[in-house]
């Protein structure tokens, strides 16, 4: 058999679940869709005690629209995600960064709580939650806190949550109407990890622009906001130039890794050519506010 | 559950009650070959790359290699064994046939499924749609010509049916 020894539970509820978690102190690791943490065991890379399956809990698995923002229960499959009619009116930059998240049936059973928890870098969405300042909700044994996406992602596979914690909840605010969105990745293959990946989301006035987010994936050890390049466009409107200088000032943000599919220079590259694109095709969809 | 206990797994295999013992980390497509004899499904690299273990689970396309059979207890599974009926192959199926959509057939179980899946969500797809919709399965054969066409081809087959 492939993965270690490991013990299982499959609890009912969120409470039942966080007394398991703390009665391993540490050493049990949350089970979502197991898209990312099965192959880790089949490699024996991961060898937790124990496996707490949060499957059999289906009020974790949920999308409602609430006090201006689209809340996901953690365990909402990113297939639910993909065909919601809810979140494409609300946060269409997610639908479309779905379609990136891995290979269809990887999807069917990946889940967005887990995505983010997992905190890959190269993952599609903790740029999506970055880009929109979005949260998560945590609860633990002192009961829930938010966090928010900033505070969030501290390193590669590593963010603020602590071990007795579960990732219960996931918050997107509502994009503004008339917002234009655009989620533009490269990879090896579709659906492989990304060499790089950028969100991008603005709102005009005319050729002035009221709002732009950009955010990476798959450029260092955590999603990066690339806020002076958002500040470019906010003050000298959606111009090529504009949109030039963004790219570059977006490709000098980037502090991204070397590995067999990309030189650190080819990430930093791509970044800048794929902001450039993501905003011009973000302006082609906004709406002349 | 203790590590070293097994567990009871109850499902249903292609609309057939099956049950089977394993312990907790017993994965889906191992129980499946092993303990039901469903040689169908195909192991290949055994960390969600290759597509070649995919399979239906309550409806959806899902990589075998990537579940525990414990968090199958309950569900209805089709695997490539469910697809064709009283020595019929399925449309899908008799459209990889016709269009060459396989050499060796290592990666057709889980080409199938996934197509299976992929059309059922889109229908009418375009042949870029297709080719993203495959490309959670490596073929090492065929090139993927082939298996465009069958999908292709099999599609206004199965939105007549």
């Amino acid at each position: 058999m492939k993965p270690p020894k490991f013990d299982y539970h499959a609890p009912a509820s969120v409470d039942e679940a966080l007394a398991l978690l703390a009665r391993y102190g540490g050493d049990a690791k949350i089970l979502a869709g197991g898209q990312s943490l099965v192959p880790l065991l089949n490699f024996r890379l991961s060898r937790p005690a124990a496996l707490i399956d949060l499957n059999r809990i289906p009020a974790l698995a949920y999308i409602r629209a609430e006090d201006g923002e689209v809340r996901f229960g953690a365990m909402t499959r990113q297939r639910t995600i993909e065909f919601s009619p809810l979140v494409f009116e609300r946060v269409p930059l997610l639908t479309e960064a779905t379609r990136w998240v891995g290979h269809l049936p990887i999807r069917s059973r990946g889940t967005i709580g887990g995505s983010i928890a997992h905190a890959d870098p190269s993952a599609e969405y903790p740029a999506v939650l970055r880009a929109l300042d979005g949260s998560v909700v945590a609860r633990g044994p002192e009961g829930e806190r938010t966090v928010a996406a900033a505070e969030l992602f501290q390193s590669y596979l590593t963010t603020s949550l602590a071990a007795e914690e579960i990732l219960v909840e996931v918050r997107l605010p509502a994009m503004p109407a008339g917002a234009g969105y655009a989620f533009e990745e490269l990879a090896r293959r579709h659906g492989d990890f990304a060499l790089v990946g950028i969100a991008a989301v603005v709102a005009r006035d005319g050729e002035r622009c009221t709002m732009a987010r950009l955010a990476t994936s798959g450029t260092g050890p955590v999603p990066i906001r690339l806020r002076e390049a958002e500040q470019i466009l906010e003050r000298d409107g959606l111009g090529d130039a504009a949109i030039e200088a963004a790219g570059r000032r977006a490709s000098e943000l980037v502090e991204p890794d070397a590995d067999i599919h990309a030189s650190a220079d080819y990430r930093r590259h791509l970044t800048g050519v794929l902001t450039t694109r993501a905003i011009r095709r973000a302006l082609a969809k906004a709406g002349h506010g | 559950m203790d590590k070293n206990e097994t567990a009871t797994v109850k499902l249903t295999v292609n609309g057939a009650p099956h049950e089977g013992r394993c312990p907790p980390r017993k994965l889906l497509v191992d129980f499946i070959r092993e303990d039901l004899a469903l040689t169908g499904t195909h192991v290949g690299c055994e960390h969600g790359v290759c597509g070649a273990c995919t399979i239906l689970v309550n409806g959806e396309a899902a990589r075998s290699c990537l579940m525990l059979a414990v968090q199958a207890d309950g569900a209805e599974l089709i695997t490539v064994e469910g697809l064709a009926k009283d020595g019929k192959l399925h449309p899908l199926q008799q459209a990889f046939h016709e269009h060459h959509g396989l050499q060796c057939g290592f990666c057709t179980p889980g080409m199938l499924l996934t197509a299976l899946d992929f059309l059922r969500t889109n229908p009418q797809p375009s042949e870029q749609e297709i080719r993203e919709g495959i490309s959670a399965v490596l073929c090492r054969c065929t090139g993927y010509h082939g298996i465009v066409k069958a999908i292709a081809a099999a599609a206004p087959v199965l939105k007549q049916s």
